[in-house]
């Protein structure tokens, strides 16, 4: 089996222990990955153990008792803390998901939190995630098509509308993209599943008439193409939305196109 | 000082403060008509709280039945309690409709109707014929109509290449010596970095201040820094004691179930079973205004009506809509009961409790955007250089108590008017006369007292003292011993904060001093807020008062300002209510009774 090294510089110490409080009722451990942009040091393991009877159900309610009580350095992103802003996107226990919408108890043991994976880190759960932005603005995620009637809105069916179900609901958490393979492979050219699924969006909605324009945008061995269909991102999506089938749609009209 | 933090210096025509809803708005109208724009936020866009927003925007568009704008506005005066002005409703009432299609046009996904156009739902307070009906008025993207709405606005922000300081915390505001605004003060979380962003026009776009209470519906970063950085420059916060309790919030999470849940046909029982709303607003029932659901739930409980093992909270059914209606319309907050309660709204009921949602007070605003103040005996002067839009606004096209989907109407409308006022104001490109030397010296020298504040009160505990004393003492039952003494608590926790300590002391990504900076800013809305109720002896709106519970337009018909610079007691001033409109489209609505 392959042996991969990382830099020394790289490589993730173990950090600081903080102890479960004496008369904690059910002590629970986070295990939390810790990176000081100020420092030369390594990245680290901080372990933190708190009262889960004095804590909230959910694994950011945890990362919030530990910075409000323990260590108020502790970093991470966090917003609505109701599963719709996608602040709070980061791998916990192995997978990535939204912190605020992650319950403890469906963690055994000890629960490891780290950033996203295969994205620069700032600070400690913070990556950069500027370049996953920028990618997102490259499709031209925005309605293309002749001017629109002033005073009324554009007739669309149900039936049509119904087609940006399970599309128009994405967050932009970048759970799914962050979990792909081919995305930590080649993510600098490769467009990843959140930006093509949020593509598909704006080529299946019947206002929009650029869809030419788009798929010529997206015809590229790499832009589209590096999706081989590993579903990483539908099992991470935690919207339950489904990039992968995205993706294969936007396969499939390159293909109705082109015969 | 200066030199300690090399600040780097930027030049735009206009810089928003905030990218929600009425930031972005604003944003892409501002860089669509030329005028550089600079967008300062400190969240990446689709993350603000506008994007939490279920249930709809309303505009009387007649798609589902007949309706007219003179109809809304009525029914947002009355929404108000008389205490919103009527010139600023009537142009948002009227400005609804294009404002709506616009959206459409720029692609948010609406649901729709059988023929093809914007669906509408019924919500609270949303009539017609002045009162007699009820009106199905709040447009909607099932029940996601904020995330639809944020995502749009931002999408077409790139389209219109505005830039955007993503991620940068903004400071203070930079006022010179005539009191006007000259920009803002930005510090960029990702490398540690300070800005001095120039503007000819402000737009501060901040949003409310939820987390001021323990429990809300509001995001974690519902700070109102708008609001307080506005207090810092002398100026005047307008109607604070008016805090919005949304009737539906999950018990313990206080995460939000949308009013349309009610407008889709559910309602809500208490421990006999009972639908009591029918009891406290026989007409409206369950889709009455806010402030009036939200007291009938809490009557409830304290009589003893409560639901659960320490009756203390309430039920809202949704089982008997049935699963098309839920999926179809309701599909979000679905998953969020199932998330935060472990309820299948198809089978049991939701466990909600009156929780803190809305701040119908904030910076005062004429219906241009543009920010006023009171100097000398007038009430209109509008501050150059700032504007201000959104939840931290107070226009006040809300008064003393929002209507359900008004709020994502106020930010687009005036989002937009904003935009349109810079158009005709600014001359693009135009140079910048010089500012004041040392004009940012004392923001920076907050910033870096509080970044290596060393004191002995974690900013957390502090933050958790302000919340209970806001939970406990500014309720949604007041009287004036409990807002006598949450003023002296409040103002306890505030003289505490000179004592607060801060554990980070690095420049990139310190959210300790980020939220150290935030809860400064709580702090003096939250003084503010207090000393505002404890002043306005009756009750109107959201503001019910025990010990005077009638209204009184003979003394009350005004709105509260109060002025505070961070120390002591804050002072209070008044403006008249605008009892007039716009055009000769429509009357002014006289003062009287509000039944539902």
């Amino acid at each position: 089996m392959a042996q991969f090294t990382l830099p020394a510089d790289s490589a993730v110490r173990d950090g600081r222990t903080w102890p479960a409080p004496g008369d904690a009722k059910r002590p629970r451990t986070f295990v939390v990955y810790r990176y000081d942009p100020d420092s030369d040091e390594n990245p680290r393991r901080d372990r933190y153990t708190i009262d889960l009877a004095d804590c909230g159900p959910m694994v950011l309610d945890a990362l919030i008792k530990i910075k409000s009580e323990i260590d108020p350095t502790l970093t991470f992103r966090r917003s609505c803390r109701e599963g719709i802003c996608g602040s709070c996107a980061m791998n916990v226990g192995g997978r990535n998901g939204l912190a605020c919408i992650s319950a403890i108890e469906d963690y055994p043991g000890a629960v490891a939190v780290h950033p996203l994976p295969h994205m620069p880190v700032v600070k400690d759960l913070v990556p950069d995630m500027s370049h996953f932005y920028a990618q997102y603005a490259s499709i031209k995620p925005w309605m293309r098509s002749r001017p629109s009637p002033p005073d009324r809105e554009r007739p669309q069916s149900k039936e049509e509308r119904e087609r940006l179900d399970g599309l128009y609901e994405c967050i932009l958490c970048a759970c799914c993209s962050t979990s792909c393979p081919s995305y930590w492979w080649n993510g600098d050219r490769y467009l990843g599943p959140a930006v093509l699924l949020q593509a598909y969006r704006w080529l299946v909605d019947s206002r929009d008439e650029a869809a030419g324009e788009r798929l010529d945008d997206l015809e590229d061995p790499f832009r589209l193409y590096r999706c081989h269909t590993i579903m990483n991102c539908t099992t991470a999506c935690p919207k339950g939305l489904n990039p992968a089938k995205a993706i294969a749609g936007i396969k499939k009209m390159m293909v109705a196109r082109s015969v | 000082m200066s030199s300690a933090y090399p600040i780097v210096e930027h030049q735009y025509d206009v810089v928003v403060v905030g990218a929600g809803g009425a930031g972005l708005r604003a944003t892409l109208g501002l860089a669509a008509q030329g005028l550089s724009t600079a967008c300062v936020t400190k969240l990446f866009p689709t993350r603000s709280h506008t994007v939490a927003a279920q249930g709809g925007i309303s505009a009387a568009l007649g798609n589902m039945g007949e309706d007219d704008w003179r109809w809304h506005m009525y029914d947002t005066v009355k929404g108000s309690d008389w205490l919103g002005d009527q010139d600023a409703i009537e142009y948002m009432c009227r400005e609804a409709i294009p404002a709506v299609i616009e959206l459409e046009h720029f692609g948010v996904p609406f649901s729709r109707t059988e023929d093809g156009r914007i669906y509408q739902r019924p919500f609270g307070g949303m009539t017609t014929h002045y009162g007699e009906g009820t009106a199905q008025r709040t447009c909607a993207a099932a029940d996601r109509t904020g995330h639809a709405i944020l995502h749009t606005l931002y999408q077409q922000s790139l389209r219109h290449d505005a830039e955007f300081f993503i991620e940068y915390f903004a400071i203070d505001l930079l006022m010179d010596d005539d009191g006007a605004c000259r920009g803002v003060l930005a510090w960029n979380l990702d490398d540690g970095t300070l800005h001095r962003i120039r503007a000819h026009t402000t737009v501060l776009a901040t949003g409310g201040y939820g987390r001021t209470y323990f429990s809300c519906t509001s995001a974690h970063t519902c700070t109102g820094d708008g609001n307080a950085m506005a207090l810092r420059a002398g100026l005047p916060l307008q109607d604070m004691e008016f805090i919005q309790f949304h009737p539906t919030g999950i018990y313990g999470s206080g995460c939000l179930i949308t009013e349309g849940s009610r407008g889709e046909g559910g309602y809500l029982t208490n421990s006999e079973g009972e639908r009591f709303m029918e009891r406290y607003a026989p007409n409206a029932k369950d889709l009455a205004s806010r402030d009036v659901v939200s007291r009938a739930m809490t009557i409830e409980i304290r009589e003893g009506r409560g639901v659960g093992e320490n009756k203390d909270h309430i039920f809202l059914h949704l089982e008997h809509l049935g699963p098309e209606v839920i999926r179809e319309r309701l599909p979000g907050i679905s998953e969020t009961a199932r998330i935060f309660a472990g309820v299948d709204t198809s089978r049991e009921p939701i466990p909600v409790l009156p929780t803190v949602h809305y701040n119908m007070g904030g910076v005062p605003t004429n219906f241009h955007g543009e920010v006023v103040t009171l100097a000398g005996d007038d009430p209109d002067v509008v501050v150059p250089g700032l504007m201000a839009i959104g939840e931290c606004a107070c226009v006040s096209v809300h008064g003393a108590n929002r209507l359900g989907s008004n709020s994502l109407l106020d930010l687009v409308v005036f989002g937009r008017a904003a935009a349109r006022r810079c158009g005709e104001s600014i001359e693009a490109g135009s140079a910048h006369p010089p500012l004041p030397a040392g004009a940012e010296d004392r923001i920076l020298a907050r910033f870096d007292r509080l970044r290596h504040a060393r004191g002995s009160e974690l900013t957390a505990a502090l933050r958790l003292r302000m919340q209970r004393v806001m939970q406990n003492n500014a309720a949604v039952f007041r009287t004036g011993d409990t807002l006598d003494e949450g003023c002296r608590l409040i103002s306890d926790v505030q003289a505490a904060f000179a004592e607060v300590r801060v554990e980070d002391r690095s420049l990139v990504w310190n959210s300790d001093l980020a939220e150290t900076l935030e809860l400064e800013n709580l702090l003096g809305q939250a003084v503010v807020t207090m000393y505002s109720a404890a002043n306005r002896t009756e009750s109107r709106g959201a503001h019910a008062r025990e010990d005077c519970p009638e209204r009184d337009d003979d003394r009350w018909l005004k709105h509260t300002l109060a002025w505070f610079g961070g120390q002591g007691v804050p002072r209070i001033g008044y403006r008249p209510v605008h009892m007039y409109t716009l055009t000769n489209d429509t009357k002014v609505i006289p003062p009287r009774a509000r039944v539902y």
